[in-house]
């Protein structure tokens, strides 16, 4: 990683806290263009916390987050969807009675150029819009192999393949940088491989930027070209995977007590 | 097997997209359109036009309004009627207050005025969600009767606030006559239902139904949530409100503030929960079990128990078979009648096997 390029994501004293209780603590890193960069540490630590920062869910109380060359006190939901910034969340959070198709297609909604009269009336771009919308969507459909569920309501899908529609959803918006909290959990082997399978290709064909929150350590290992552990709202750790698994503090923390 | 859906494959992204897939469900709508347009105009009688064809297509229309903004768009709303009497009172006002002003026209004035309307009262659903924004349509509702009572203005100085509706004059044809009202209300419902079915189907559609479903994942993926729920509000109370212009207009032949209170809006509640929400053919079903279900019971009992029950007490026992039916309904088939329709599809496909 050459050290003269400006980081994609960089985050500073990033704390946070719920009501008095601390979720995060003065955090700070930063996440290189076109890497995988994997967030870990036992439950409760504050990853699904501080991803909620970065994409604006949640809003610190004191730090600055910076994002491809623009810097904010706080982000919200919509700037960072503008900004290239896309997610899946721990609890799957499909739109469940739409279909596959439709979840995927709502991941586009910012790239829709036509207005609601367009769209009512069929005039305009919105014909030509819609197609190149359904001609992405489908890409991503292709991308991930779940052709065979297109019309298929995502409230009937295993959850294995929710997790994969949820991947897909946030493909479709060609994000710069890629959010996944646990997109492996509740998985079983293949799964897992499946999944990681299609974690190094959107990094390596689309060269999306991911952040990844993950529990398996074996999978870490070998999926990421950075790691960043926390620990009680703190970072504890910050580099490669190799460098960081070595760290005492880390081996107390994090490996004494996994729970995956 | 005589319904055949196999070989119908869509080739291309914008067939796929169609609202109507295969070439079935096309037949039967131009079968349908030739029906109502060319045939019944001219077999229909002055029963079936004024007593149940043009209340139908009217409180089908208003269910469509309604379940874009509660089936598809997520927001409930005990408001219906009085988004109807605003688009009534609008159009009668605008019509006499700018004489020539052509029919169509002032029905399309009178939707606009109602989706202003609408935007006012849905500006608290940013905040407030479910339960509580039933509560504050229902305020809209209890409001807008108030108001349109309340001064005389609204009714042109009219004391019962009973106003008689303007002639039916389009492009110097009269449509006054039984068969006329009924064409000129398939008229102007027919195309709003396309144009609901286009919108449904498209990006907005696709933003309310995941307002609808996860507001926060919406959010997230970049959905303005404030603009499209107004714009639930907006379009909804916007057909809302051409219904209750022809309410007025084609099928009462007066325009009152009466006739939009507060159990028209449970009637077009129950049209989309009986219909099924997020369903456009939805709206049909359940405005046609609305509509002809208190005829058949008066039927039924009129001919079963007359004379053995006083008249009052019959309009009593139809509206507790009415309220019985509904509920056991619900509990059979909670998802609606449009439902029960894809279902007999499926088994249709199947035919004469039976898994
Ligand atoms: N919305 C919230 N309101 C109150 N407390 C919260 C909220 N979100 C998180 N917390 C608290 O912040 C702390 C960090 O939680 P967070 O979900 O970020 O942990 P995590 O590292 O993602 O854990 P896990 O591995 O279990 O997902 C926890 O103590 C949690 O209870
Ligand atoms: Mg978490």
């Amino acid at each position: 990683m050459s050290e003269t390029v400006a980081p994609l994501l960089s985050l500073a004293h990033i704390s946070l806290s719920f009501k008095g209780v601390k979720a995060v603590t003065d955090i700070g890193f930063d996440v290189a263009e076109g890497e995988i960069c994997a967030l870990i540490g036992p439950n409760g630590a504050g990853k699904s916390s501080l991803l909620n920062v970065i994409n604006g869910v949640y809003q610190p109380q004191q730090g600055e987050i910076r994002f491809a060359g623009r810097s904010r006190r706080a982000m919200q939901p919509h700037e960072a969807a503008v900004a290239g910034i896309a997610r899946t969340f721990q609890n799957i959070a499909l739109f469940k009675g739409m279909s596959v198709l439709d979840n995927i297609l709502t991941g586009r909604n910012l790239a829709s150029r036509s207005s609601w009269l367009e769209q009512a009336f069929r005039l305009g771009r919105a014909v030509a819009d819609e197609e190149a919308q359904r001609a992405v969507a489908e890409e991503v459909i292709a991308f991930l192999r779940l052709q065979a569920w297109r019309h298929t309501p995502v409230g009937q899908l295993p959850y294995g393949l929710q997790k994969r529609v949820e991947l897909g959803r946030a493909l479709a918006a060609r994000p710069r940088l890629l959010l996944l909290d646990e997109p492996m959990a509740g998985m079983n082997r293949e799964e897992k491989r499946e999944m990681s399978q299609f974690i190094r290709e959107v990094n390596q064909v689309f060269g999306t930027t991911i952040v990844l929150i993950e529990h398996d350590i074996g999978v870490v290992m070998e999926l990421s070209d950075h790691v960043v552990v926390l620990d009680y709202g703190r970072k504890i750790g910050d580099g490669e995977p190799e460098a960081v698994r070595a760290l005492p503090e880390v081996i107390a923390a994090y490996l004494g007590q996994q729970r995956h | 097997m005589f319904y055949q859906e196999s070989g119908q494959f869509s080739t291309r992204y914008r067939q796929d997209g169609r609202a109507l897939r295969l070439w079935q469900q096309r037949a039967a709508l131009w079968a349908l359109l030739a029906l109502a347009f060319g045939l019944l105009p001219f077999i229909g009688n002055d029963y079936w036009f004024s007593a149940i064809l043009i209340p139908f297509l009217v409180l089908s229309l208003a269910g469509l309004g309604l379940n874009l903004l509660t089936g598809y768009a997520g927001q409930l709303s005990l408001g219906s009627a009085a988004f109807m009497a605003v688009g009534a009172f609008a159009s009668y006002k605008l019509q006499f207050l700018l004489p020539g002003l052509p029919l169509l026209l002032s029905f399309v004035a009178g939707g606009v005025v109602a989706a202003a309307v609408g935007v006012v009262f849905g500006l608290p659903s940013l905040r407030i969600k479910g339960f509580y924004l039933l509560v504050s349509t229902l305020a809209a509702q209890f409001f807008v009767e108030w108001l349109l009572t309340k001064f005389a203005w609204f009714s042109n100085g009219n004391e019962s606030g009973v106003i008689t509706a303007p002639p039916l004059l389009v492009a110097g044809h009269d449509f006054g006559s039984p068969a006329g009202r009924y064409l000129l209300t398939l008229s102007v419902v027919l195309p709003l239902f396309v144009l609901a079915a286009n919108l449904v189907r498209s990006s907005l559609g696709r933003n309310w139904m995941a307002v609808r479903d996860m507001d926060t994942a919406a959010a997230v993926i970049g959905i303005p949530i404030l603009r499209t729920k107004l714009l639930a509000f907006a379009i909804s109370s916007f057909i809302l409100g051409v219904a209750g212009s022809l309410w007025a207009f084609t099928y009462l032949g007066t325009v009152e503030p009466h006739g939009f209170d507060l159990s028209r809006s449970f009637q077009v509640l129950f049209i989309i929960i009986l219909g099924g929400m997020g369903s456009i053919l939805g709206n049909f079903l359940g405005a046609a079990f609305i509509v002809l279900l208190p005829i058949v019971l008066s039927i039924l009992s009129g001919s079963l128990l007359s004379g053995v029950l006083p008249a009052g007490q019959l309009e009593n026992l139809q509206k507790i078979i009415f309220g019985v039916l509904i509920i056991l309904f619900l509990i059979k088939e909670p998802d609606g009648l449009a439902r029960l329709w894809q279902g007999w599809r499926a088994r249709a496909r199947l035919w004469p096997l039976r898994f």
